[in-house]
């Protein structure tokens, strides 16, 4: 067995195994963590097929942001106690077998007979200067750029989204009218009073 | 050797067992959206491994955007149950039938 094979079947194995983890843990912060260790043993495989940006990509985005921002609403909801007393319901049977039905017919297409090595070959390796953020940033800044500009619109939007979601109004907080300000004339703010000045012969 | 086929039949347990998390994880949503993130790192890992095999960027490309509209997801997802939680004082699926679903 080569070095690369051992590798591909230690990451499987903890991929798999943590995913499983994740969906029977009963503790939500305990599902977030596995979850974690999935995504690090996914973005190891992403490494071994020499998509290194895209691994970088997946820890730094998932495990750095999404995932922390997982832990802060598990830990800001407080939902410990509900969670360790829910219990799985009556669908536990139906989605095991659901999942090994379709696990065995996916099998059954994606198998060997169609994809083994005799229809799609294994690439060569690239050599050591080989730069997969090159390749990736001459594709996508050509190519793709404008589908690339529509993702960053879309974080925008994701953001804006979120942020009116959850920010409440507090019937306290001071802020501006715009419309009452423009509308505004000067008559309203100042008044003109004419003041009767004292006689000079007065003040000698 | 790593066969084609090696990588998409680890995704396809993988995306399984996160469709089972759907069905047979009726605690919380919380959950719910996580097993989500699951199913789209199998569907990421089968992009990945077709773009290796075949010597194409796209698919590498493609998972570029599918992370972004899946950390956007995560966002608004969580905004949502935080909501909730406001609202009805719960994330359990079980408060969330207002909708008489």
């Amino acid at each position: 067995m080569e070095f690369e094979q051992i590798l591909f079947y230690v990451f499987s194995f903890w991929l798999i195994a943590s995913s499983l983890a994740m969906v029977f843990s009963r503790n939500t912060a305990f599902s977030a963590l596995f979850l974690i260790l999935s995504f690090f043993s996914a973005a190891s495989l992403w490494l071994l097929l020499e998509a290194e940006f895209l691994a970088i990509t997946l820890i730094l985005v998932y495990v750095g942001a999404v995932m922390v921002l997982f832990l802060f609403v598990i830990k800001m909801l407080d939902i410990e106690s509900s969670t360790l007393r829910a219990k799985f319901t009556g669908y536990l049977p139906v989605g095991i077998g659901v999942a090994i039905v379709v696990i065995a017919e996916m099998s059954l297409v994606l198998g060997s007979s169609q994809f083994g090595l005799g229809k799609v070959a294994n690439p060569i390796r690239h050599s050591s200067d080989y730069s997969n953020i090159t390749e990736l940033a001459m594709e996508l800044y050509t190519t793709y750029v404008y589908q690339f500009e529509l993702a960053a619109v879309l974080l925008l939007i994701a953001i804006i989204a979120a942020i009116t979601l959850i920010h409440r109004i507090d019937p306290r907080t001071k802020k501006q009218s715009i419309a009452e300000q423009v509308n505004t004339k000067a008559s309203d703010r100042v008044r003109l009073v004419s003041i009767s000045s004292p006689n000079k012969e007065d003040k000698k | 050797m790593i066969t084609l086929s090696d990588y998409l039949i680890l995704s396809a347990i993988v995306f399984c067992i996160g469709l089972a998390g759907i069905f047979i994880n009726r605690t919380n949503i919380i959950t719910l959206l996580m097993c989500v993130e699951l199913m789209l790192a199998a569907v990421n890992t089968n992009f990945i491994a077709f773009s290796y095999f075949l010597g194409d960027y796209t698919g590498q490309i493609f998972v570029f955007f599918v992370l972004t509209v899946a950390a956007a997801e995560v966002a608004i997802g969580l905004g949502i149950v935080t909501l909730v939680y406001r609202n009805k004082g719960s994330i359990n699926i079980d408060v969330t039938n207002s909708l008489r679903g």
